[in-house]
């Protein structure tokens, strides 16, 4: 088999991708996911606020996927449900299976990778106690009930403050559970002030900020979780214990994207993403294949998400069609500095640049009255002030052509001053 | 006196409406503020989003949400409702499954095609 491009994942990442790749002239496009219908993530997301900065519209996550599958349909995009991508090379040849066409090997003129995240579980933040059933991860927990309608507990702590936990907070409670806590570590939560607001405190769900999970009880399922309060260094200080009793323990304790497929490639990830690095266009580090969305870096809103894939669909395609340098001569790096843990891009080329380009980032912190810097070589090239900042909640900033030509020593740092 | 937290942008405004001087509201840095503060205490209002039994979908549940906000105080009613209902396949996104649900003009409707 033989497409100009392949878009691995049917998400709102890859949907979009594929979407304006076809616009951009890209001849025979094929989306491969593994899932049984497309929408990724959104299906089970059936709470609203989808849509806002996009659409201008406040959808729930199946209305927005639905948008993109209709306009799927206009299109001459192929589409392949139940297929497990199993391997990539650099040559851009997939190796592919479904209980249909069997193991396929696919040539691609170019590769669209849009696997999106999975979340961190148990294992991976190590709490203490016994392993009984009733612990899940939110999303986990998200699907039982809105997609498979199993309801996953009655008496319920979430552990984490992210958006999932809170939305699971609230649709547990309406679904007639018990919500007894919800238990951060962090002093502030990661979550939008909307959640908080219309999650939690609707329904008079406490928020446990500075407090985590010391012990899990249970002989077969969850019987009880012990809470302490945690130091500035984040250490559970002795003789704060709470105990609650509870069945269910919900974890919203952060996404990871999903790269095993892009490691076949080997695609160079950064440590900081856990994703592809990439450049302005998308591209990473393996010339025609292209990564965005969720398995590049963790966004806050899918609207993001869907604005970042059209690009990389965009690119893909005029890397297809040949209208396209991917010289290096002249790449910027982009570096964290003060308060930023990552950027994306993590790399720049300015000839590729027509007027700006736009560059994500978190910062470390929250802050108030703060400034971003942008400096090369010492020198201040630009900078933004920001009223509000917070490790929630995904920053941009336009970086125009001249102050990339201007970049000394092929190294610009972003940074903020609180 | 009551406080909250302005949600109408991510800065997150502690207001404090005052119940007894007509709500005024102080501690927002924004007029859109000052009328969250107003209205959420007067009369704060909430989409809803759920879903309902299915038979003959690819899931056995489908999302379904209020076709515009209601008011708050109706929401538990209103998912309460919701237990009762099963519907069949094929349902497309935006058909009505439930109309003018306690006579606030508001249906609840399908938001997935299944």
């Amino acid at each position: 088999m033989k497409y100009d491009l392949v878009v691995v994942g049917g998400g709102p990442a890859g949907l979009a991708a594929a979407l304006k790749a076809y616009e951009t002239g890209a001849g025979n496009i094929l989306i491969l996911e593994r899932d049984q219908e497309l929408g990724g993530i959104l299906n089970q997301c059936i709470h609203n606020g989808f849509g806002l900065h996009y659409f201008k519209e406040e959808l729930t996550g199946p209305e927005y996927a639905h948008k993109f599958i209709e306009m799927l349909k206009d299109t001459r995009v192929e589409v392949k449900l139940d297929t497990m991508v199993l391997d990539i090379t650099q040559e851009r040849v997939i190796h592919a299976i479904n209980s249909k066409d069997g193991y396929m090997t696919i040539q691609a003129g170019a590769i669209v990778l849009a696997m999106g995240c999975r979340e961190r579980t148990r294992g991976a933040i190590a709490i203490p106690g016994d392993r009984p059933a009733g612990v899940f991860t939110a999303g986990t927990a998200q699907r039982y009930i809105n997609m498979e309608g199993y309801m996953v507990g009655k008496r319920v702590v979430i552990l984490g403050s992210g958006d999932i936990g809170l939305i699971m907070a609230r649709r547990m409670t309406l679904e007639g559970a018990k919500v007894l806590a919800c238990v951060e570590l962090m002093p502030y939560s990661n979550g939008l002030n909307r959640n908080i607001v219309q999650c939690l405190e609707d329904y008079g769900i406490p928020l446990y900020l500075s407090h985590t999970i010391t012990k899990i009880e249970g002989k077969t399922r969850v019987e009880k979780v012990v809470v302490s309060k945690v130091d500035e260094n984040r250490r559970p200080i002795p003789g704060t214990e709470i105990t609650f009793d509870c069945d269910t323990v919900l974890l919203s304790v952060g996404l990871i994207p999903e790269n095993e497929v892009s490691k076949t490639a080997q695609v160079a990830l950064d440590r900081r993403t856990s994703g592809p690095i990439v450049f302005e266009n998308m591209q990473t580090s393996v010339p025609g294949i292209f990564a965005c969305g969720n398995v590049v870096h963790v966004h806050d809103l899918v609207d993001f998400v869907t604005q970042e894939s059209q690009k990389a669909g965009e690119n893909a395609a005029l890397y297809v069609k040949g209208q396209y340098s991917d010289s290096e001569e002249n790449c910027i790096a982009l570096q964290n500095g003060e308060h930023v843990t990552y950027t994306v891009p993590q790399k720049i080329r300015p000839e590729n640049v027509a007027k700006f380009t736009e560059v994500f980032f978190r910062v470390n912190a929250v802050m108030h009255d703060a400034e971003i810097k942008v400096c090369s070589g010492g020198e201040e090239l630009l900078s933004f002030k920001r009223e509000h900042m917070a490790p929630g909640e995904m920053e941009k900033i336009v970086v125009p052509k001249k102050a990339l030509d201007a970049a000394k020593g092929r190294e610009i740092t972003v940074l903020v001053k609180a | 006196m009551k406080e909250l937290t302005c949600i109408v942008c991510p800065k997150g405004c502690r207001l404090k409406v005052d119940e007894e001087n007509d709500y005024a509201v102080t501690g927002n840095s924004c007029e859109k503020g000052a009328a969250y503060g107003y209205n959420e205490l007067t009369n704060p209002m909430r989409m809803v989003t759920s879903t309902v039994k299915i038979q003959g979908g690819n899931h056995r549940r489908l999302p379904v949400k209020t076709s515009g906000d209601i008011p708050r105080k109706y929401v538990m009613d209103c998912v309460k409702l919701l237990d009762d209902v099963t519907v069949q396949a094929p349902v497309k996104t935006g058909d009505v499954i439930l109309a003018d649900i306690f006579g606030l003009g508001v249906n609840i409707i399908a938001a997935k095609d299944m």
